[in-house]
């Protein structure tokens, strides 16, 4: 293992992400809190509470996935998009490292980042609604798993994008849809059967619904099934991984 | 010979299904400076970047210090360095961070010592701290140079270094180049410029659309290439160039105004003298005369036309 490299690049993803502070953590917390002006305050006041759970409280966990899916997968996207843009990826390419390491570094900064986040999110609600962890150790694996898990996807998009116009569209248009529809602003138990049904899905129902529970063990699909799902994404986006830097797939001539 | 590459029967042809090489065997010895010549276009780019691992290749072998560039390529990488053509950079880095990046990322242990040394070779230590893109095109073609010199490599690619380089900064430039080969490293380096190759390369290999049409020393090289041409542009214009002259092997336009002289600027008597003096016996004058030396595409032309 070439560690050092692997430290390089992870480094180097960090350094960008702290000249990039605005928009990669106060943008963030500042539509946090808007999210718990308008949904917490408006709809709260109709809603009040979901299964037991204050409306403002049962919003936080859909609106950390919403950030750190989002995030891990822009992040991570862009981190390896952008020496391929300007082609300072020949370095990588031509420097001793196997594409498991490559792979560490890249997604494993993404990921800090995320989980950061993810972090500061949850701070920023604790200052607006009451917070409850039931499960913490769970928390932080779904935390984690999601964060590894996407920012692999985003290094899979960064890596077939061949223009910043993909790079935006995927979490804007495929990534944020999602979260919405998956049940982070309400419990898809509240949706006609039918509608339950397609909503099933949609794979983030299963990452929100898994860490809503590791605060107030209310799921809209069991804890296992929850897990066992963000491992299939895991193992299917591995797989990708390999199989590009097996061919060199869009990176190499 | 101690061949520290060795490229045996290496063909490559892109995705487009353009050949860009065609069956290039070479040998590049331990401590040598080869220049790669060639047009645009001729495959010296590829090349370097199959041996660097940039490029696949599609049929061939390629080894390193012994080592194959595809099973062993830890090794033979991590004794690489590589100044590509294009000039790119981390624009928002910078010009320390980029360069101890380029170190950690090939392996070695962190070095300020090394990265203030390199730096300082190249003339950028007092813009150490300077984000890369506030240098002038000269400064950030050496921060690639300091990036491919800060793992210590031992083999140096150049792909058209002095391309956008001012005058000054080249002859600094080759400075370094000799100051590395007085350390040991093995340089390939291409250039558009046979005068670059002139007073830089041991050895020089000309490529021309994928293949290697000629490997050689370069004091051999230069003889062959030291040909200049005079041109001499007759008052009056003549059907058939007189015997007495043959011995010079002028050339003579459609026309019948132009004379041409072929000589070699490296011997030592280039027969012009003689030349003049007998065209002014023989009664023909001139009005005009130039010379010329050929050019390097020109010498490329000859050289596959030969061939074909
Ligand atoms: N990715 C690619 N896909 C298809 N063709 C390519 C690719 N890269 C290079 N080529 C073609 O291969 C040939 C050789 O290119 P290469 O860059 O190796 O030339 P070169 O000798 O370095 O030229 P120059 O002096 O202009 O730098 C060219 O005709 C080029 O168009
Ligand atoms: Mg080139």
């Amino acid at each position: 293992m070439n560690i050092r490299a692997i430290a390089a690049i992870y480094k180097f993803e960090m350094a960008r992400a702290w000249r990039t502070v605005a928009q990669s953590i106060i943008a963030p917390v500042v539509s946090t809190s808007l999210y718990f002006v308008v949904f917490g305050s408006a709809i709260g006041g109709r809603i009040t509470s979901i299964e037991g759970v204050s409306y403002g409280a049962f919003i936080v966990p859909g609106l950390v996935m919403l950030n750190l899916l989002t995030q891990s997968v822009s992040n991570a996207a862009f981190g390896i998009y952008f020496p391929k843009f300007v082609g300072t990826i020949y370095e990588l390419l031509s420097a001793p490292v196997s594409y498991v390491e490559i792979v560490i570094g890249y997604v494993g900064a993404a990921a800090s980042k995320s989980l950061l986040l993810g972090g500061i999110i949850l701070g920023t609600a604790a200052l607006f609604v009451p917070l409850h962890v039931a499960h913490p150790a769970w928390m932080l694996l779904f935390l984690l798993l999601t964060s590894v898990t996407f920012s692999l996807f985003g290094f899979i998009l960064g890596i077939w994008a061949d223009g910043f116009e993909k790079l935006q569209i995927v979490p804007l248009l495929i990534i944020t849809p999602l979260t919405f529809l998956g049940g982070s602003f309400y419990s898809i138990r509240m949706l006609p059967p039918f509608w339950q049904g397609v909503t099933l899905a949609n794979p983030v129902v299963y990452l929100v619904s898994g860490f809503r529970w590791s605060f107030y063990e209310i799921a809209d699909v069991s804890v296992g099934v929850s897990i066992g799902m963000i491992t299939v994404f895991l193992i299917i986006f591995i797989g990708i991984v390999s199989w590009i830097f097996r061919t060199g797939y869009r990176l190499k001539t | 010979m101690d061949a520290i590459i060795d490229i045996q029967d290496l063909s490559k042809t892109y995705a487009s299904g353009f050949q860009a090489l065609k069956d290039v065997n070479l040998q590049i010895r331990k401590g040598e400076i080869f220049a790669l010549l060639g047009p645009n276009g001729a495959g010296k780019t590829t090349l370097i970047g199959v041996v660097c691992g940039i490029v696949n290749p599609t049929q061939g072998r390629v080894t390193v210090a012994g080592h194959d560039i595809i099973q062993d390529y830890r090794m033979t990488r991590s004794m690489i360095g590589l100044v590509p053509q294009e000039l790119t950079t981390d624009a928002f880095e910078t010009v320390w961070n980029t360069v101890s990046f380029s170190r950690g990322l090939f392996g070695k242990p962190a070095s300020p010592q090394h990265v203030s040394k390199v730096l300082d070779e190249l003339s950028l230590l007092p813009r150490k701290h300077s984000r890369i893109r506030t240098l002038s095109g000269g400064m950030k073609r050496r921060v690639m140079i300091a990036k491919a010199l800060a793992h210590e490599p031992e083999i140096l690619f150049l792909d058209e270094p002095t391309a956008g380089v001012d005058v000054e900064l080249r002859k600094d430039m080759w400075a370094t180049v000799r100051e590395l080969k007085q350390s040991g490293v093995t340089i390939i380096l291409t250039t558009h410029y046979i005068n670059e190759a002139e007073a830089m390369a041991d050895r020089v290999g000309v490529i021309n659309r994928g293949e290697l049409i000629l490997v050689e020393e370069k004091t051999a090289l230069m003889q062959k290439m030291g040909k200049k041409q005079l041109m001499l542009h007759l008052q009056n214009p003549i059907d058939t160039i007189p015997p007495r002259l043959a011995a010079y092997e002028l050339e003579k336009n459609a026309s019948g105004d132009e004379l041409t002289y072929t000589y070699d600027t490296k011997s030592e008597r280039t027969g012009i003298t003689a030349l003049l003096k007998d065209l002014s016996d023989a009664g023909i004058r001139f009005n005009d005369l130039q010379t010329r030396q050929s050019s390097l595409e020109e010498i490329f032309v000859n050289l596959v036309s030969s061939r074909s």
